[in-house]
């Protein structure tokens, strides 16, 4: 039973406050969770998500950094096997690029370089996605390159409910977890957040829809639309949560009712976390398979400026016509 | 720092209104902006350096055609001070397929090869070590030119600053680093991210030279530049310019920061006194070297080139859904 179905104090939250009370609730709880980024202390951040938390817990837990990416996470890194449990902000998710070197050679490494004696206990929080009218290397949908590093955990959430619970649970979490918040859903929707707190286990994802004939597997930004594109089709729709590990055991499941599986994503089809997701269900699941498993996923083009947004991304339409094929298959 | 420009006598006459007129062209360029963003055509996010056009100017002033320009996301005076055409630089900035970067870009993607405008990204310090690349190229082929990375205060910050004027400085590389310092990067105040505000003190440490100028000067910064263009030329490697500047309009859009709260009111107003155009301009009328016939003239021309651009990106056609798959990777056609 999730704290949700309790019935405790809730309020209706958008992401952008979910995320900000859970980082100070997070704060209140452990003093060593720390707050560092580029103007996320005085001015409170780029979309407002670490408002009043510098003034509330002080310059000394949230940190204003130099403009240094590298620099940040770099720091980040030593904080957390020092035993702290830094959460760093990254502007964009376009920005984190100039990062990856101390994420993958270093933070995604500490605890096999360390015989299990480090771990890396580290949060990086940046919003990602298309969805936002803003330009290149402000709407990137870049998840599968960390899901391809073994070492680091990947999360996503789709609402404000569960981006408090999977959130929590990342900064708890003593293993390096990329937090990537869909900027389109920053404010676009509400759901109740109860004000106690609740954690959401990584590596679950969360059925969404019950259905019978067709499994749809989506994340952030997209569950929505993939939700929306299902009208009218008796789908079973999973809300991954966590990229990596992924919930193998909730897709398997599904699929073997359904037999049916459409995977859909923002990011570049090729090499895109879709691919593992089919890889795997054809691996343990083939026998149960009525259709193959169907990606609709965005071009390999570099993203575009706001008029062209509604064409990369996969709109309804394309992605209704995904379920089309597989349930005509 | 003096209020206004000091008209210098050593410069030609000819060489002063090229200063006014590239500074006015970047003003009255990004004055038009700011008038026509409340329509809401030009979707994309615009940094505007009103307010700064004198660093541009006075460097730019001392480069060849042939010479290379490496800018930031603050780069539409960089641009236009090197010469680009307003044409595709409007229509990028409304997303045309004519645009300088086919209307997929926007106003920080700024390009114009024929004129050594090498590109500018969001990134910030993203084009520094391009920029390097681009001298070190040329210092291999020995064709002769300099190449100028502008970057701001904030990208100063990013460790691949010191990486590439460590290797400009090794190879003694024909690059000049000018770091316009407009004291903020984004809302946060240079003192709230730097341990000390000497960023020109940093060549020092590569045996380069570096000098800290009134970046709202644009005499200063075109003999600071100069010096600079010239040593890089003959081989002497590569300087670091620090200007001192503000920007009037807020990181990004056309509004005023104090009109959010952002920075105080106080200090702007004590900026704009120290327009790097209006002082300058009242020098030049003063000791008698340009009348106010002569400045209509000179606004009159850019005010038709700018309706110009502006017509030309509003007829021009928006990119289709298939141009998003151009030019990813070669094609045959040759692009767009
Ligand atoms: C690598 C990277 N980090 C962060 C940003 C977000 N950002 C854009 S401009 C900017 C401030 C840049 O300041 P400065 O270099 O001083 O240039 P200015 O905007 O003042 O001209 C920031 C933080 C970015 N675009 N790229
Ligand atoms: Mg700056």
């Amino acid at each position: 039973m999730t704290t949700k179905q309790m019935g405790v104090f809730q309020r209706p939250a958008n992401m952008v406050g979910a995320i900000n009370a859970t980082l100070a609730q997070e704060m209140d709880r452990d003093k060593d969770v720390v707050i560092l980024g580029e103007d996320v202390g005085r001015d409170g951040g780029v979309f407002r998500v670490t408002e009043g938390l510098q003034k509330r817990f002080g310059p000394g837990r949230v940190m204003d950094t130099p403009l240094a990416e590298l620099g940040i996470v770099g720091a980040s890194v030593g904080m957390a096997i020092y035993g702290l449990r830094p959460v760093a902000e990254i502007q964009f998710m376009g920005f984190i690029y100039a990062a990856i070197e101390q994420i993958f050679s270093h933070a995604s490494r500490m605890r096999s370089r360390s015989r299990g004696r480090f771990t890396c206990p580290l949060v990086i929080r940046t919003p990602y996605g298309i969805g936002i009218k803003a330009p290149e290397l402000h709407s990137e949908s870049a998840e599968a390159l960390f899901c391809h590093m073994p070492g680091i955990k990947v999360v996503v959430p789709s609402s404000p409910y569960n981006a408090k619970g999977l959130l929590a649970s990342a900064i708890r979490d003593d293993d390096p977890v990329i937090f990537l918040e869909p900027s389109r859903l920053y404010r676009a929707i509400k759901s109740d957040v109860p004000d106690e707190e609740y954690l959401l286990p990584l590596g679950k994802g969360e059925v969404y829809q019950e259905g019978k004939d067709l499994t749809i597997v989506a994340w952030g930004a997209m569950l929505h639309k993939a939700a929306e594109a299902a009208d009218g089709f008796d789908a079973e729709i999973i809300d991954l949560q966590t990229l990596k590990p992924f919930d193998e055991e909730l897709i398997l499941s599904s699929v073997k009712k359904t037999g049916r599986l459409v995977v859909a994503h923002e990011a570049t089809t090729l090499c895109g976390l879709g691919a593992e997701i089919a890889a795997f269900v054809s691996e343990a699941a083939f026998g149960y398979m009525k259709a193959p498993v169907m990606r609709v996923a965005g071009y390999e083009a570099v993203t575009p400026m706001a008029r062209l947004e509604d064409d990369f991304n996969p709109g309804i339409e394309r992605i209704k016509r995904a379920y089309e094929l597989v349930m005509e298959y | 720092m003096t209020s206004v420009a000091t008209i210098d006598t050593d410069l030609s006459t000819e060489t002063l209104i090229a200063l006014l007129t590239s500074m006015l062209r970047i003003r009255m360029f990004e004055e038009r902006i700011v008038a026509l963003y409340p329509e809401q055509e030009m979707k994309c996010p615009v940094h505007l350096c009103i307010g700064q056009e004198a660093i541009a100017s006075g460097v730019c002033a001392n480069l060849e055609v042939k010479d290379y320009v490496f800018s930031n996301h603050r780069g539409h005076g960089h641009a236009i001070a090197k010469g680009a055409d307003f044409r595709p630089l409007m229509a990028e900035f409304y997303g045309k397929k004519t645009g300088c970067s086919a209307g997929k870009g926007g106003s920080m993607h700024i390009i114009d090869l024929p004129r050594g405008v090498f590109g500018t990204s969001a990134i910030v310090g993203g084009g520094i070590p391009m920029g390097v690349g681009a001298a070190l190229a040329s210092s291999l082929k020995r064709d002769g030119r300099v190449t100028i990375i502008f970057f701001g205060d904030g990208a100063s910050e990013e460790g691949v600053f010191y990486e590439s004027f460590n290797f400009a400085a090794l190879k003694k590389l024909p690059v000049v680093f000018v770091c316009e310092n407009n004291l903020y990067a984004t809302n946060s105040p240079q003192t709230a991210r730097h341990s000390t505000c000497r960023i020109a003190d940093s060549a020092a440490v590569f045996g380069s030279h570096g000098a800290c100028i009134d970046g709202n000067d644009a005499v200063s910064v075109y003999w600071s530049a100069k010096k600079a263009v010239e040593k890089a030329r003959a081989g002497q490697g590569p300087s670091l310019i620090e200007a001192l500047t503000y920007r009037w309009k807020g990181h990004v859009g056309p509004e005023a920061d104090h009109e959010k709260g952002l920075r105080p009111k106080d200090e702007l107003f004590e900026w704009i006194k120290r327009c790097p155009i209006e002082g300058f301009k009242k020098q030049l009328l003063d000791t008698g070297l340009l009348n106010e016939e002569r400045i209509a003239d000179i606004t009159t021309s850019i005010k038709v080139e700018i309706d110009d651009a502006i017509e030309f990106a509003k007829m021009s056609q928006y990119p289709s859904p298939e141009d998003l798959l151009k030019n990813v990777y070669f094609t045959p056609d040759g692009g767009i």
